[in-house]
């Protein structure tokens, strides 16, 4: 009976702070204290810090508090300046992009959208500060830039909602209005304007890619806490000298499905799992609207929609079967 | 023959829970066991069925196969095969196989000595498949609540039980499961990612330790989880995204059944402010 669950640490041990390694970092930019949280070590490290700053980190940092800060401005108008209107309607505002009537113009008043150009423009240095700043801290560290290129998936997704789409279509008033609620019935009415989103095969996809990726970590995270007992977290080391972990963890998927990836290999997986959601994903928000405009007869042109959609039978009289359109 | 080059030394007998030597066999790379006979049974008869509903449905369009629930009046009752019966019978396989599939990975973590990890989790997702086609059905009081078996016809499902709810997006559990899932897949990218810039450094340079990895990582954010919390933290998020999902449906149409935008309004109408003027809500 296997008893070691290894689901979080009993015993912490605490010494100096790992101050990391110094390969082609620019000491002068890396913060020089470290603290601990045993909240933390149960579940992982318990350091806290170095950061690294940086003139990108900096930059980003900036940007970015520059768009939460014109978002929340225009929340605390729309609230009256009341900090009780604020607190009860928060979830409620949103900045919203112009209107339809301004296309992409980049001249629109304040208030009627210009402050959500101006945001937009500092979320998007934000970001991309931030992926420069993943790929150089990787560099000066000699590693892979794979952080970076996965970020940029994401970044591609983020870049059709708010930037491709809207020139495609012709207007700013197509992207996504910053806010809790709002955003939600952005999405929600999206899908409603082009027919049901989920006939798009590329929103399919991103789904697939979604769920697959958390299949893939529940999957992998409790292969690995299974063989921890011999090791088995130790991936690098395990990845260069293959020991008793790595077998027993490839012979449990092989037995079980006739199938295991390599120490290395399931990180390929990880990898190219999540990042064609983002990417998937991506390409189905770009598509819609600008070369489909209704998915579900998109689907019936293309052979796999049915005549009409699955509605749960109420009487034994209307149980249909579910059927293509008829010619 | 299917054996890795170190396999032959782990291919003992034992561990298993039922039927001792008898089923203690592999057969290519495969572990059987007495579930494995079970599961094959199970998901045999099922697939047969699911080819008979077909035929039955009149279309081997493989998007449009759909194996439908009961008519709601039929109530929790057995329907007559072509009116439900057969998805009651197939929803009965698909717990045989996959409950078979669960034990026979206990089984086979026995046999290699390693913790029930993998089992427990995928009981997880057994647990959310049952929400949706057992318990919240049952709770409602009809087995045609659950959703049919097919590509479109189950998304046309989520579309319809969505829309119930009014805007499902505003059900607070979803929201959790849904932030769970993109939390989930962030996490995998970064995990998939910085072991294989580890393994596969910039040009010129030796392969990496966790001691770059951590580098890296506090470089980045200011905090790295380590190479064996990132395992508890994606087993984590993986497993409460299939739990929430399960809660954020089997809470519709059992304790609410209005539109799930005014679930919300506890909120605004808390007394301190709910007659403050102005604003989106005033």
């Amino acid at each position: 009976m296997a008893e070691y669950y290894n689901i979080f640490s009993q015993v912490q041990i605490q010494g100096p702070p790992e101050m990391g390694m110094v390969e082609d970092a620019d000491l002068r930019e890396r913060t020089d204290k470290a603290r601990f949280s045993q909240l933390f070590g149960y579940l992982g490290n318990a350091q806290l810090g170095p950061v690294y700053l940086g003139a990108w980190g900096v930059l980003s940092l900036f940007a970015g508090v520059m768009w939460f800060f014109m978002v929340g401005i225009s929340f605390w108008v729309q609230a009256g300046f009341s900090p009780g209107v604020f607190m009860r309607d928060l979830f409620y505002m949103a900045l919203e992009p112009p209107g339809p009537e301004y296309g992409l113009s980049l001249a629109v008043p304040l208030w009627e959208g210009g402050l959500y150009l101006i945001s937009s423009f500092f979320l998007l240095v934000a970001v991309i500060a931030w992926w420069v700043r993943s790929y150089v801290l990787a560099d000066q560290l000699g590693m892979g830039k794979h952080v970076s290129w996965a970020f940029a998936s994401a970044i591609w997704l983020f870049l059709v909602l708010g930037l491709f789409r809207p020139i495609l279509m012709g207007s700013w008033s197509e992207a996504v209005p910053y806010g809790i609620f709002p955003h939600l019935d952005w999405t929600n009415l999206f899908s409603l304007t082009y027919g049901n989103l989920f006939y798009n095969p590329f929103h399919a996809l991103s789904i697939v890619f979604l769920y697959g990726s958390t299949l893939l970590f529940a999957m992998h995270g409790a292969t690995i806490l299974a063989v921890s007992r011999m090791g088995g977290d130790r991936e690098l080391e395990q990845i260069y000298d293959r020991g008793t972990a790595s077998e027993r963890a490839g012979l449990f998927w092989r037995w079980t499905m006739g199938f295991n990836a390599t120490m290395e290999g399931i990180h390929r997986w990880a990898w190219w799992f999540a990042v064609l959601c983002t990417l998937t994903g991506g390409i189905g928000i770009l598509l819609t609207g600008t070369v489909v405009d209704d998915w579900f007869t998109w689907a019936q042109e293309h052979g796999y929609g049915a005549e009409t959609n699955y509605v749960p039978a109420l009487t034994p009289e209307d149980f249909l079967p579910y059927l293509p359109p008829q010619e | 023959m299917a054996l890795l080059s170190f396999e032959r030394k782990y291919r003992v007998p034992g561990g298993t829970l039922i039927g001792g030597e008898m089923f203690d066999f592999w057969v290519g790379p495969f572990f059987v066991g007495f579930f494995g006979v079970t599961m094959v049974f199970f998901a045999g008869l099922g697939t047969i069925l699911v080819f008979y509903s077909a035929a039955l449905q009149g279309t081997w369009n493989p998007w449009l196969i759909s194996v439908n629930p009961p008519p709601i009046s039929y109530g929790l009752g057995a329907a007559p095969l072509a009116e439900g019966g057969l998805w009651q019978v197939i929803t009965i396989c698909a717990h045989g196989a996959f409950i078979s599939w669960a034990l026979r990975e206990v089984e086979i973590c026995r046999k290699l000595g390693i913790g029930f990890h993998i089992p427990i989790a995928f009981g997880v997702a057994i647990f959310a498949y049952t929400t949706l086609v057992v318990i919240r059905p049952v709770l409602m009081g009809a087995w045609g609540h659950a959703f049919p078996y097919g590509i479109w016809s189950h998304l046309d499902w989520v579309s319809y039980t969505g829309y119930l709810y009014g805007n499902f997006h505003y059900n607070p559990a979803h929201m959790l499961a849904v932030s769970l899932f993109f939390t989930t897949t962030l996490a995998l990218a970064l995990h998939g990612s910085l072991i294989l810039s580890a393994a596969n450094p910039a040009k010129g340079n030796t392969s990496r330790l966790p001691e770059h990895e951590d580098t890296f990582f506090r470089d980045f954010i200011g905090y790295s989880i380590g190479p064996l919390g990132i395992h508890r933290l994606g087993l984590l998020l993986a497993l409460n995204a299939g739990f929430w999902s399960a809660i954020c449906i089997v809470i519709s149409g059992t304790v609410w059944f209005d539109q799930w935008i005014v679930w919300w309004d506890w909120y605004i109408e808390l007394p301190w402010w709910a007659d403050l003027e102005g604003g989106v809500n005033g």
